[in-house]
């Protein structure tokens, strides 16, 4: 073990980080593995809080600052929280051509947020992002959940409303 | 009978996991014998979902495009019980040819073989090359072989794959490190995702075949994390190649060793550069070094390490199988072979093509992609992404090749050709690369990190309408010295999409800054709105419409807007039925 697991905070019996510590186990003392061990991190937070970088810190011996530059530079990662539906919106050159920035407009007119931010209810949150590759379709957006990755494409003004409805109408459905 | 529907990334984002799903529903519940499965992307991207049907002879029989679940229906009922074809639904003459006018190497397997199977990969002449290289070839005559074909980097640079691979042998290394770049960063182009997604046995050869040569035992991939069902393709192909002895210790009985490992990029544009991709790799913040000492000599944790690009890679497999003369005959005196294009933007059939170099430009949008949409007039295409440039629609008859496309200013690149109409601005084109390239630069050079800021700058203000005179003049000076004062090839290159469009474009910047005009009607702060007094029946239609209550009048009278409040939202031209609301 490379590192002693803290209890939880809240004094419940689940040990804090208990899904990070195999991951670190592992990797921890594999030179060149950071963002390996971070990206793991994040899949099973959502994001990467202080704490966690912490404990990276702790595990592998690389200091905060370090791991905080890593993070900081690729755009992959989050240090706050993401809603249960991460709009990933593309704004690739054929989707900028074929008008990204109105359908940027119509999702942040329509869910109330800025790029990057989540809706209140927690459960959408905006990032635009580098092409995703199905520059064909532009434009389009990828729709990361739970349930797996969707992507929609062809985007209209309309179409992305009733896509954003029809996630909410299910997601509800699912709450009951 | 065998039903095979097309699963790359496009394929799934119009649905053809639904359709997949109701063929399956379909059989189950008729009790068909009939074997359903999957592929890639073929490159029609515009006629997703893609089904194709195979007789029992294993030959292709009908091609339907565009199935949504709602026809899965009635080709099951007509088609694979009645054994007719609905001819509806099937791929027309003109669609067939955007294929066959093609000439497909790095894509030949691409939408016609299961990726996900190792066997059809082998059916097809898979893992042939690795088995003829490491047998029965020294390291010598497999770069020699490279070197006939005259093959160049697909990556951008288009420099000799031989050069690279025969000095990453020459060093001496403990380890040596066979690397490929699959973090296709630049947006627009899309290939080496149908290969990896398509095809990607076709890639792990390459990189066999490329390690042997080198003498390297390890390679790495390095994907980016925005393609998921790549990264899930690769990993299961890798698992087949290592139990079918192709990859893992002693390769062929030859003593040979040599694996793979995925390495999931975290998003930076800038890891497409060598040196960047090697400090990524390491967990590094991805920041590129002085060269020399160059990856060949110094690399991956100090060692002969050795990168290219997928579709580089793509095509070692089929240069040894038909030999290097043969691939060299293909393409023009110094660019040899064949180019994957991903053709998107304004066109009306979009998708992957590859074509022998040397292809006028004019073959590519008009020939292959069927012109522009909506019969727009063409402008220009955007070669290269953020380090390219854009070419002008009275360059078309240009061959593409990595000479003649440098000659205008943009750069053949990884091969995205975004087409653009009359629609587009170009000022805002290049503020759109600024953007990004400001975005994705490291940091690490002042004229690379500050500069492209202070361009951006500039050009947001042109497109804002606040153009000073010696705006152009003070770009050109920034770019050049950007140009000199960066490192690496990204800030080297990121002032090309404003020199290209002054170059080509320069009277549009002259129309934002002293004419205050936008002609391609795209920047919304030099907009006008107004209503033709004549065309307005004074309907109230676009009154009710305006958010802002920017328009006024009353029956009888032709309305009018009020150029103060508008906000330029464009509701009341879509909202009038007369045409009388212009835009200028």
């Amino acid at each position: 073990m490379a590192c002693e697991t803290k209890g939880c905070q809240c004094g419940c019996s689940t040990p804090a980080f208990a899904e990070l510590a195999p991951v670190l186990e592992k990797y921890a003392k594999v030179p060149g593995s950071l963002i390996t061990i971070l990206q793991k991190a994040q899949d099973i937070y959502g994001y990467l809080s202080m704490d966690t970088i912490n404990y990276i810190s702790e595990c592998t011996g690389i200091a905060p600052a370090k791991i905080y530059g890593v993070v900081t530079f690729y755009a992959q990662f989050r240090l706050k929280p993401v809603g249960k539906y991460l709009i990933m919106l593309c704004q690739g050159t054929a989707c900028h051509v074929n008008g990204a920035k109105i359908i940027a407009e119509t999702i942040c007119e329509y869910l109330n947020i800025q790029d990057g931010e989540t809706t209140e209810d927690g459960l959408f949150t905006l990032n635009n992002v580098a092409c995703l590759g199905c520059c064909s379709l532009a434009p389009v957006m990828m729709i990361k959940s739970a349930e797996g990755d969707e992507t929609y494409g062809n985007l209209t003004k309309d179409s992305v409303k009733a896509i954003l409805d029809e996630i909410r109408a299910r997601d509800a459905q699912e709450v009951k | 009978m065998k039903i095979v529907v097309g699963q790359g990334s496009c394929g799934i984002a119009t649905g053809a996991k639904k359709t997949s799903a109701e063929f399956e529903r379909l059989i189950a519940e008729k009790n068909l014998d009939v074997k359903l499965d999957k592929t890639g992307c073929i490159g029609t991207c515009y006629l997703e979902p893609i089904v194709d049907i195979y007789g029992d002879d294993g030959k292709l029989d009908t091609r339907y495009v565009k199935v949504q679940p709602e026809k899965v229906a009635e080709i099951v009922e007509k088609h694979i019980i009645g054994g007719e074809v609905v001819e509806e639904y099937a791929i027309s003459d003109v669609d067939k040819a955007f294929i066959d006018k093609q000439k497909r190497i790095v894509l030949r397997n691409c939408g016609l073989i299961n990726p996900e199977s190792i066997d059809e990969y082998i059916a097809v002449g898979g893992y042939e090359a690795t088995r003829k290289v490491i047998t029965s070839m020294t390291q010598d005559e497999v770069i020699e072989e490279i070197k006939i074909s005259g093959l160049r980097g697909r990556g951008g640079a288009g420099f000799p794959t031989w050069f690279k691979w025969n000095a990453a042998k020459s060093n001496p290394g403990k380890d040596k490190y066979m690397v490929c770049n699959a973090d296709e960063g630049d947006p627009g182009a899309f290939m080496d995702r149908s290969v990896l997604e398509g095809d990607p046995h076709s890639l792990i050869e390459g990189m066999i075949i490329g390690g042997f040569a080198m003498g390297a035992t390890e390679g790495i991939i390095y994907v980016r994390a925005e393609y998921p069902l790549a990264i899930t393709r690769l990993e299961m192909a890798m698992e087949q190649a290592r139990e079918r002895g192709f990859l893992g210790k002693n390769l062929f009985g030859t003593g040979y060793n040599f694996d793979l490992r995925i390495k999931a990029g975290a998003g930076a544009f800038v890891c497409g550069e060598e040196t960047a991709l090697i400090a990524s790799l390491e967990g590094e913040r991805g920041m590129p070094r002085l060269k020399p000492p160059f990856p060949a000599q110094k690399g991956y944790w100090q060692q002969p390490t050795n990168i290219n690009n997928v579709e580089t890679f793509a095509n070692v497999a089929w240069i040894i199988n038909n030999g290097g003369a043969a691939f060299g005959a293909m393409g023009t005196e110094k660019s040899k072979g064949t180019k994957v294009f991903a053709l998107a933007g304004k066109i009306k059939k979009g998708g992957l093509i590859e074509v022998p170099m040397g292809l006028p430009l004019k073959d590519i949008i008009f020939g292959i992609g069927d012109g522009i949409k909506n019969d727009k007039q063409f402008k220009a295409v955007q070669m290269g992404g953020p380090s390219g440039g854009c070419i002008p629609a009275s360059m078309i008859d240009t061959p593409v090749d990595y000479e003649n496309i440098n000659k205008t200013g943009a750069i053949v690149g990884s091969g995205g050709m975004i087409v653009m109409d009359e629609n587009t601005c170009m000022v805002d084109m290049a503020r759109y690369f600024l953007d990004f390239t400001r975005k994705e630069s490291c940091g690490k050079c002042n004229y690379c990190r500050i500069g492209t800021k202070r361009m951006l700058e500039i050009l947001e203000r042109i497109t804002e309408g606040e153009g000073r005179d010696g705006d152009i003049e003070l770009l050109e000076e920034l770019a050049n010295k950007i140009k000199d004062g960066s490192l690496c090839a990204l800030g080297g290159t990121a002032p090309n999409p404003v020199l290209t469009t002054l170059r080509h474009f320069r009277n549009e910047y002259e129309d934002h800054i002293y004419r205050k005009k936008c002609t391609a009607l795209s920047c919304k702060p030099l907009l006008t709105y107004s209503i033709t007094a004549e065309a307005c029946k004074s309907c109230s239609l676009c009154s009710r419409k305006c958010p802002v209550g920017a328009i006024s009048g009353e029956k009888g009278v032709p309305y009018v807007i009020d150029t103060e409040k508008c906000i330029k939202c464009g509701k009341c031209l879509e909202s009038c039925k007369f045409g009388a609301v212009v835009v200028e």
